[in-house]
């Protein structure tokens, strides 16, 4: 063990660029491991990150009992009024509601929709993924189609699509936004589960016996899950932003409910006067979405050891 | 070349599987062409009319086919609430989208190229990590919310590039490019990242080969090695990006024309939008759909293109 450690703790080799000369294996290895080691930690920022998630969550959860005026009341007397004036913390918007209530109200919206819709993606995209890697064939193929055909369109062009036919409740905006991740998770699936069907294991208890949803539910399905979950924390930052483009359009939830994007929208005509009705949000959201990239990326650099890149 | 045979033949399925279902939300979903028309108040017998005139009465897949025979011969039908021709419109709008997108791109480009070249050079070094920071809040920043910030700062604060406008190219080619600076690169700011990375992953991986390893011996310089040698074959996931990202872009583009007030396509689907124009939503999709297969089967021919290798490898996979 003591060896082991003190070759995880190894200088790096004096050229550790990728044009160098071959290393020799055992610099090559000690390198690895030493860059897996470093992995494995996952750092400040993570812990960062991961603060201010739960500050914004337990300030969405607990937004009624926090004092905070109504996020829909005016206050007459300080219109448009700059951060930390007349009572309010961050400032009032043009209707002289306080920016403050209305950011962490309109942080439920963006965290419900960030995290249903992905699950609901994942969820349906799993399903479909499974079904075109366990049976392949005509099944693959037809499942491939209909993905490639549901690729062929922006997904914002989608969500502007059912906008229109269902209009913009919660529940709409969650499910088609979930519509979207669907996609990716499948073919994400697909891959897993046709490197996982030609084992031995699935090979043995189709031996056994074992019927397609016995295989599919308790050999095929525990191998390929973790990947598709650490799908869904990459998926939620995504469709908080998408949301955030979807109620920047005024297309998502409706007035008066509270949302950020529909907030920055509001803002946008009083950029020069009274920037912080817009900015303030937009700073909100901003390290909202990079807090989840972050956290989201060091959990997987936790799991792969090392190999995850930022995208 | 069986691979692009093979290619063109599933893209062409998927254009005709998205145009038919297009044209079913938009043809056979409550709501139709008639209710627009006859408005809230219409009697059924005048909705009734105003199907059999708009022949909504006859099967869906003869409505189809003669949807897709006008299609072909530039008929894109009108627009419910100004008669106007949703070809013309098109015809109109996309250049100017195209020309965001196109500008948008290339600002990506320029960025994501040196700064992938230079995180591939020295992975994990200082430059890399500034970098892939740097990258990261970009990912961050959704368009609308970059172009926020570049209006805030760089029209309203410095006053050096108009906040909304259009011109077109007759006005000159300097007035025609300022006002779509901004929108631009609020859509390169987001996208140059996915593509830096790549091109990043893929160079590293490149670095390993052997005939790099005998370039070096040979003495080569690490610059030319870089451009010459290394960039070309790590181009093929940076190219899929590209085509994937057009998508994207699209998608983009529709909100930033919304508020850099560009004519484009994305603001008459907007506009569309807002006023349940079903018509020319469906033209706009269908579009879409067009573009999004012309894109992918260009990128199929770039494969083709930057390794002979592929068409080979690829219609035995």
């Amino acid at each position: 063990m003591a060896d082991l450690s003190r070759a995880e703790r190894a200088p790096r080799p004096a050229a550790p660029s990728g044009t160098a000369a071959p290393m020799d294996r055992a610099a090559r290895n000690a390198r690895a491991a030493a860059a897996h080691q470093k992995a494995r930690r996952v750092g400040p920022v993570f812990w960062i990150s991961l603060a201010w998630l739960a500050l914004v969550t337990l300030a969405a959860v607990f937004a009624d009992v926090l004092g905070l005026a109504a996020p829909d009341q005016s206050d007459w007397m300080a219109l448009k009024a700059p951060p930390g004036t007349g009572g309010h913390l961050l400032g009032t918007d043009p209707l002289g509601r306080d920016v403050l209530s209305r950011v962490i109200h309109g942080a439920r919206v963006s965290l419900t929709v960030g995290i249903t819709a992905p699950v609901i993606g994942v969820g349906l995209g799993l399903i479909l993924g499974l079904a075109a890697g366990y049976y392949r064939g005509w099944i693959d193929e037809v499942i491939g189609i209909v993905i490639d055909s549901w690729l062929a369109i922006p997904g914002l062009v989608i969500l502007l699509l059912f906008s229109v036919l269902y209009g913009g409740s919660l529940f709409m905006v969650c499910l088609s936004l979930g519509l979207l991740f669907i996609p990716s998770a499948a073919r994400i699936t697909r891959a897993a589960t046709l490197s996982c069907t030609g084992r031995e294991y699935v090979l043995a208890a189709r031996a056994l016996g074992a019927s397609d949803f016995r295989i599919i539910t308790r050999e095929v399905f525990p191998n390929i899950i973790w990947p598709l979950l650490a799908f869904v924390m990459i998926d939620i930052p995504i469709a908080i932003v998408v949301e955030g483009s979807l109620s920047f359009l005024g297309l998502s939830v409706q007035a008066p409910t509270p949302s950020w994007g529909g907030m920055i929208s509001e803002g946008r005509e009083y950029l020069e006067a009274a920037p912080h009705i817009s900015l303030i949000p937009t700073a909100v959201m901003f390290l909202t979405v990079l807090s989840f990239n972050l956290a989201g990326d060091a959990m997987r650099r936790r799991v792969s050891g090392g190999r995850g890149g930022a995208i | 070349m069986p691979y692009l045979m093979r290619r063109l033949q599933r893209l062409l399925i998927v254009l005709l599987v998205v145009t038919f279902s297009t044209f079913l939300l938009v043809s056979v979903l409550p709501g139709d062409a008639a209710y627009q028309i006859g408005g809230m108040d219409a009697s059924p017998e005048e909705i009734e009319a105003i199907r059999e005139d708009l022949g909504l009465n006859s099967p869906v897949i003869l409505r189809y086919l003669s949807w897709v025979a006008g299609l072909i011969q530039g008929d894109w039908g009108t627009s419910l609430l100004t008669g106007e021709s949703v070809w013309d419109a098109l015809v109109e709008r996309v250049p100017v989208s195209m020309q965001l997108m196109v500008m948008a791109q290339i600002m990506a480009l320029t960025l994501a190229i040196p700064a992938g070249i230079i995180g591939a050079w020295r992975p994990d070094g200082p430059a890399d990590r500034a970098l892939t920071a740097v990258g990261f809040a970009c990912v961050s920043m959704p368009g609308f919310m970059t172009a926020i910030l570049l209006i805030y700062y760089v029209s309203l604060h410095l006053g050096w590039l108009p906040a909304t406008g259009y011109e077109p190219m007759s006005a000159g080619l300097w007035a025609n490019l300022k006002p779509m600076i901004l929108p631009a690169l609020s859509l390169a700011l987001v996208e140059w990242t996915a593509l830096m990375r790549t091109l990043r992953a893929e160079m590293i991986s490149t670095l390993q080969e052997n005939y790099i390893s005998l370039a070096r011996a040979k003495g080569m310089g690490t610059l030319r090695i870089l451009l010459v040698h290394a960039l070309r074959p790590s181009g093929f996931s940076t190219i899929t990006i590209l085509g994937l990202q057009v998508a994207r872009l699209l998608g983009g583009a529709i909100i930033l024309e919304q508020i850099f007030g560009i004519p484009g396509i994305g603001r008459l689907l907007v506009h569309a939008v807002y006023t349940r124009d079903l018509v020319v939503i469906q033209g706009c999709v269908t579009f879409f759909a067009l573009t999004y297969v012309a894109v992918n089967f260009l990128v199929d021919l770039a494969y083709a293109w930057l390794d002979p290798r592929v068409r080979e490898a690829r219609s035995h996979g």
